[in-house]
């Protein structure tokens, strides 16, 4: 045993079906440090912070507390070890009150008193500057609120290991300050703190030591000081950033004329989804980005666009023509298809075979009373099974059972076969593995190249830079700007969401 | 980052609890109850006023207020248990043939045992269900459904007879009349009647109070809000969800016991034919009292209403001369449906309201 | 030798995984119980039927014949099943409007406006049926699909005050047609010997196996009932669908409800199509079909209704009394849904996992 190590985690392994999730993963956690767990998405962190708190079972590997082996089955298992958790998705129930939700599961004896735990509720509230009162429904309260109240409900727990799971995703500055001070006087009392975040500047604000997952598995361990930015970059993407530089080089021949009809144009678009109304426009030939923190309006301004929610004012124009776009079938008659950002929940569907899922949009656009042979349905499968290189194991696979990247490319063929005009793609890079990521931004750019219209939309801001010509950039639902060629840079991209304040992000 | 110290600072200053869910529909539950018997008060004034009148509903629906309760703990986990009225008419006869036999000297054994036998039943239903849908993961109406049919089944194959009970002591317990002081009322010739309710009402209102407190003030019972409020959640709070949705089942079959032999009680027989869509009444004062279907939701004190409200309505229309059979049946449909999308549309209002809420605080 | 054993495995495989296997094996199992039990069970006699024609009967011909409604029935359970992943509990109770209606408007009908021509009559009511117990469906429908309320919940409604609407159409009286043509459509037309509902089950499963092969209701309604977002992001409107499926529904019921009455040219409110919803609902679950929506096989529902009107028959045959056969059923169903859950497959595919790890550790010791 390290001499300080709270908690040890040895060659854990984890599958589900068809993905590896994690392969002989070690991970070492030492008393009174802040320890970063980096990786992109799909690599695994996740995974494996569930199976360290007992939700998932773990396929192989030891977990060792204090240097005695446990067997932690479930959160309830973990809770009692000493291992607190706050998890990526808010993970507290809506109906209780905010007290509730803070003591629920953890108090001693069979009664609830409601009177001191709403006093303790309260005075842990104050204590956090939480905006929020005991008795208060979960649900009514912001998503900040809520992401607060499980932050506290984890540190009242007295626990040896507190998990962060990208806690700040939804709160601003101010609050991730208060967290911090938190995260560091824990710290000082000897608790060892697992912290999960895809802010860079985070990390090197309060962390001590980075541990670097790809893939489900182990990059490496690090001291902060012995790995610069731009290492942990590299080491998280597998790369060096000159090899992701090729995929711009040859997208450059193509100019875009921006003085003819655009393809799509909306004046005053206004959703129920909490973003204002909002100007947009694309050219032919033109790939466009909407960037933005979590959050901001960017994936409800495409889901507007393609009449996902509900639009209630706002002309839109396709080739100069007006158009009304109320649902998605009338979007996807005027050419427009969507990639939605929820694969899961949104875009597959997942039962249907991969042949059902490529024809899906193309045979709703021919009609209820015009179902394609089987023959036909087989040839547009097989040929997009070939174009877009998908590893299935036959047309009839349910596509579920495919891995996460195929399962994306299933979905493009899907919108490919239905040869849209506009293509509006929102993260169709997230949780996929880095060949078909940058497998996509070439595909993107070649559609480009072949005269069709495209909004990519991706948090990873590289990306971006590299696909798009034009960026929108929104914040708490408006658009704040609109970047072109040479303000194209991390920099100013990263001074616009901000808002003007460039503080010296790199 | 956007820094948004504004809404902060005007959060704090609003710090007030605002109405939950739960909350929200008891009390429109409460409106509802005593709107109609006001209307029935003024409208029809065939002695809704008189305090007997309110007893007779508590005579008659005990064994309502019971499985509607038990169905209340389900319908919170984010079940349901259909299986409740069936159970009844199984324990009715059950307990009536047992209760012959013993009456005939067939058996020996007495009105204790009669209730240890209503209870197994009722228990080893809750425990079989429950174990299914909570270890092996059925859908609970398909399971309950299956529960049903076999008491039905089962009824019958107990006796397919109507059963009335001659046994002394039993029935001497059915008639007892527990008076209450101060609000009896007076008749044409002038002499006082006390109101009165039955053995079984004050065994009811017990376990309204029990199962009220039960929910409210121990863990157990909170966790059953929080398993039906979010299943995934629950178990990262460290619930045991399983566990607890197999108890509520287990809590629920005790119920149907207990209530089973309340309407046993009541009705002093046991018949194929009783406690016919008693699970239809229960589902449905358990919704008229704010219980959601989707669970997390719920009150035992709105489902007291909820049963009273169910059981006022049927007077109403009773008195109202609409006295066949089907009118009863028309209307708890018609107030289910009713009361359904009321809950449908106010959910639907209060989430679209909390998600640009929330959007704006962001 | 290896290759082809491996082969032979896979095609067992193929076979064990048909969503066919399942029913089939029940029905087997079923005549196997009753070929053992009495081998006369399986006599099919022509024999003259007490108005003179001649009729076949016999085990069989019963069997077919009393499960007519229910594979109707089945149809609709399914696709209902399918695109909204939940059941209609109520479909018993509409028959039985559905009958009454029927009932009203021949009773009615004769004397104002058709003047005698008894076809007009039947033709007329029987849509005004099919209009009745479609709006019914669609009823349903609407709470489930706009309303979002869990189909067996909002099918409840219906559940308790159908037969209650089916009496109160009818003032309760105990109407019966007195018109043998009327007959006709629940037991037997003069001459042909086979009863009548065979033809009509046939009909309707012709109808919508036409509509399967020349529409999309197959990949819509799978769509809705695996992924409803994702259906509706593809320009599919789940909610459409799932009315629609009610409706479909409600169409199967007023035909049942048409079979049900001409059976018997009248009506008993409490009694008719009583407890259909369970065998329905059992027979999609027989055919394989996931209860709680998306892939469905309509020939393997058909036949999961044939196995149930088989059992119950051979139910009959071992002397249980009609009333009791629901204990019987609910058996079968526990054990059904307990064999077919997840958690049990996942049991025994863990199990042969672990027999397979266990040999390959065997062989690997060998070799070493």
């Amino acid at each position: 045993m390290e001499a300080g190590a709270i908690l040890e985690m040895r060659g854990i392994c984890k599958y589900f079906p068809g993905v590896r999730a994690l392969e002989k993963v070690d991970f070492t956690l030492r008393e009174g440090e802040i320890h970063a767990l980096m990786g992109e998405n799909g690599a695994g962190k996740s995974t494996l912070i569930k199976v360290l708190t007992g939700v998932y079972p773990k396929d192989g590997g030891d977990v060792k507390l204090l240097g005695t082996p446990v067997h932690i089955k479930s959160p309830q298992d973990a809770q009692n070890a000493g291992i607190a958790t706050v998890y990526q998705e808010i993970t507290l129930c809506p109906n209780l009150t905010v007290a509730e939700n803070m003591y629920i599961g953890r108090t001693k004896g069979p009664l609830t008193n409601w009177r001191k735990i709403n006093a303790d509720a309260d005075h842990l509230l104050d204590e956090l500057g939480i905006p929020a009162s005991a008795k208060d429904q979960l649900g009514n309260c912001s998503i900040a609120v809520q992401q607060m109240v499980a932050i506290a409900r984890a540190v009242d727990m007295d626990c040896k290991v507190l998990i962060l799971d990208e806690p700040t995703s939804s709160l601003d500055e101010q609050e991730v300050q208060k967290l911090f001070k938190l995260m560091r006087d824990l710290k000082s009392k000897g608790v060892g703190i697992i912290f999960v975040t895809h802010f860079l500047e985070q990390v090197y604000e309060v962390c001590d030591r980075i541990t670097v997952l790809r893939d489900g598995m182990l990059v490496g361990e690090y001291i902060i000081e012995d790995l610069p930015r731009v290492q942990l970059v590299s080491k998280m993407l597998g790369k060096d950033f000159d090899d992701m530089a090729e995929i711009k080089s040859d997208s450059d021949a193509e100019k875009v004329d921006y003085n003819g009809t655009p393809v799509y144009q909306a004046i005053n678009l206004t959703g129920t989804t909490g973003i204002k109304p909002f100007n947009f426009e694309i050219h032919k030939g033109e790939v466009n980005g909407f960037t933005g923190l979590l959050g901001s309006g960017r994936s409800e301004s495409v889901r507007a666009i393609f009449g996902a929610d509900r639009v209630i004012a706002g002309d839109v124009k396709i080739n100069g023509k007006a158009v009304k776009i109320r649902k998605p079938l009338d979007a996807m008659k005027c050419g427009i298809s969507y990639l939605p950002e929820d694969r899961k929940n949104d875009g597959i569907v997942g039962d249907l075979s991969v042949r059902d899922n490529i024809i899906l949009a193309l045979q709703v656009m021919k009609g209820f009373f015009k179902p394609f042979s089987r023959a036909q349905a087989e040839k547009f499968a097989d040929k997009y099974i070939k174009l877009l290189n998908i590893k299935t194991a036959s047309q009839d696979t349910p596509i579920k059972s495919l891995s996460g990247g195929n399962q994306q490319k299933v979905i493009l063929a899907r919108w490919l076969l239905a040869n849209p005009q506009y293509l509006i793609l929102d993260e169709p890079t997230r949780g996929i593995d880095v060949g078909t990521k940058v497998e996509i931004q070439k595909l993107v750019l070649k559609l480009a190249a072949e005269g069709k219209s495209v909004t990519f939309i991706s948090s990873e801001i590289d990306e971006m830079i590299r696909t798009c010509s034009r960026l929108v950039v929104m914040r708490d639902g408006k658009v704040v700007g609109e970047l072109k060629d040479d303000d194209l840079n991390q920099n100013k991209i990263m001074a616009t969401i901000a808002g003007g304040e460039s503080n010296d992000i790199q | 980052m956007s820094v948004n110290s504004n809404t902060l600072g005007e959060n704090k200053l609003k710090k007030r609890s605002s109405l939950t869910d739960s909350n929200l529909l008891l009390i429109i539950t409460i409106a509802v109850f005593f709107t109609m018997y006001a209307c029935a008060v003024v409208f029809l004034k065939q002695g809704f006023l008189k305090p007997q009148m309110f007893f007779n509903i508590l005579n008659e629906n005990a064994s309502l207020l019971v499985l509607s309760c038990g169905m209340t703990l389900v319908m919170i986990t984010g079940g349901i248990d259909i299986s409740v009225g069936q159970v009844t008419s199984l324990v009715c006869m059950s307990c009536a043939v047992y209760l012959q036999k013993v009456n005939d000297g067939v058996i020996s054994g007495n009105v204790f045992t009669s209730m240890c036998i209503a209870l197994a039943i009722g228990l080893a239903f809750g425990i079989v269900q429950g174990f299914l849908v909570a270890y092996l993961e059925f859908q609970p109406f398909i399971v309950t459904l299956a529960g049903l049919f076999f008491a039905k089944g089962m009824t019958t194959i107990v006796s397919s007879d109507r059963i009335a009970v001659t046994y002394e002591p039993f029935v001497k317990l059915c008639r007892t009349e527990v008076t209450i002081p101060f609000l009896g009322s007076v008749n044409k010739k002038g002499i006082y009647i006390p109101a009165y309710v039955e053995i079984g009402v004050i065994i009811a209102l017990a376990v309204v109070v029990l199962l009220f407190c039960f929910l409210k003030w121990t863990k157990l019972g909170r966790n059953f809000y929080a398993v039906g409020g979010n299943n995934q959640s629950a178990n990262m709070l460290g619930i045991n969800v399983k566990l607890t949705k197999f108890l509520a089942h287990v809590l629920c079959g005790l119920c149907a016991g207990i209530g089973g032999y309340l309407f046993f009680l009541h009705a002093c027989s046991g018949s194929p034919l009783h406690a016919q869509g008693a699970e239809m009444n229960a589902i449905a004062s358990s919704i008229i009292g704010g219980t959601l279907l989707s669970g997390g939701v719920g009150n035992i004190v709105g489902t007291l209403f909820g049963v009273l409200s169910l059981s006022t309505i049927k007077n109403i229309v009773t008195s109202l001369g609409l006295d066949e059979a089907w009118w009863t049946n028309i209307t708890v449909g018609a107030m289910l449906c009713v009361f359904l999308i009321i809950q449908s549309v106010i959910l639907y209002v209060r989430t679209t309201l909390r998600k640009t809420k929330s959007k704006r605080t962001n | 030798m290896t290759s082809s054993k491996t082969s032979a495995k896979g095609f067992l495989l193929k076979v064990v995984r048909n969503p066919l296997f399942f029913p089939l094996m029940a029905l087997l199992l079923l005549v196997a119980v009753n070929f053992f039990a009495d081998p006369t069970f399986f006599k099919i006699s022509l024999e003259p039927s007490s108005t003179g024609n001649l009729i076949l009967s016999g085990n069989l011909i019963s069997i077919i014949d009393n499960a007519s409604e229910l594979v109707i029935l089945a149809i609709g359970m399914t696709l209902v099943t399918s695109a909204s992943g939940g059941q209609d509990i109520s479909v018993g109770a509409t028959i039985a409007i559905a009958g009454s209606v029927i009932l009203r408007f021949v009773k009615v009908l004769p004397d104002n406006v058709s003047g005698g021509r008894f076809t007009f009559v039947l033709i007329m009511s029987f849509l005004v049926c099919v209009v009745a117990s479609a709006l019914c469906g669609a009823f349903n429908g609407a709470l489930v699909a706009f309303f979002k309320i869990q189909p067996m919940v909002a099918t409840l409604i219906l559940f308790t005050a159908g037969r209650s609407i089916a009496a109160w159409i009818n003032n309760n009286d105990n109407i019966s047609i007195n018109d043998a043509r009327f007959g006709f459509f629940g037991n037997f037309i003069p001459g042909i010997p086979v009863p009548t509902p065979v033809f009509i089950t046939a009909i309707c499963l012709i109808v919508i196996a036409l509509v399967l092969k020349f529409t999309n209701l197959r990949l819509y309604a799978q769509s809705v009932g695996i992924n409803a977002s994702s259906s509706r992001l593809n320009g599919i409107n789940p909610k459409f669908i799932k009315l629609l499926s009610f409706i479909i529904l409600g169409v199967c019921v007023a035909v049942c409800g048409f079979i049900k009455v001409s059976r018997t040219s009248s009506i008993t409110y409490s009694v008719i199509a009583n407890n259909i919803e369970m065998d329905a609902i059992l027979a999609v679950a027989l055919g394989g079909n996931n209860l709680g929506g998306g892939k469905f096989n309509l020939t393997a529902s058909v036949i999961g209704a044939y196995v149930i009107q088989f059992l119950t028959t051979t139910l009959f045959k071992f002397k249980v009394s009609s009333s009791e056969i629901s204990a019987y059923k609910a058996v079968v169903v526990i054990l059904l849904i307990i064999i077919s859950s997840p958690f049990v497959r996942k049991w025994f595919a863990d199990m042969g996992n672990k027999i397979r790890a266990k040999k390959q550790a065997n062989v690997g010791k060998e070799v070493n």
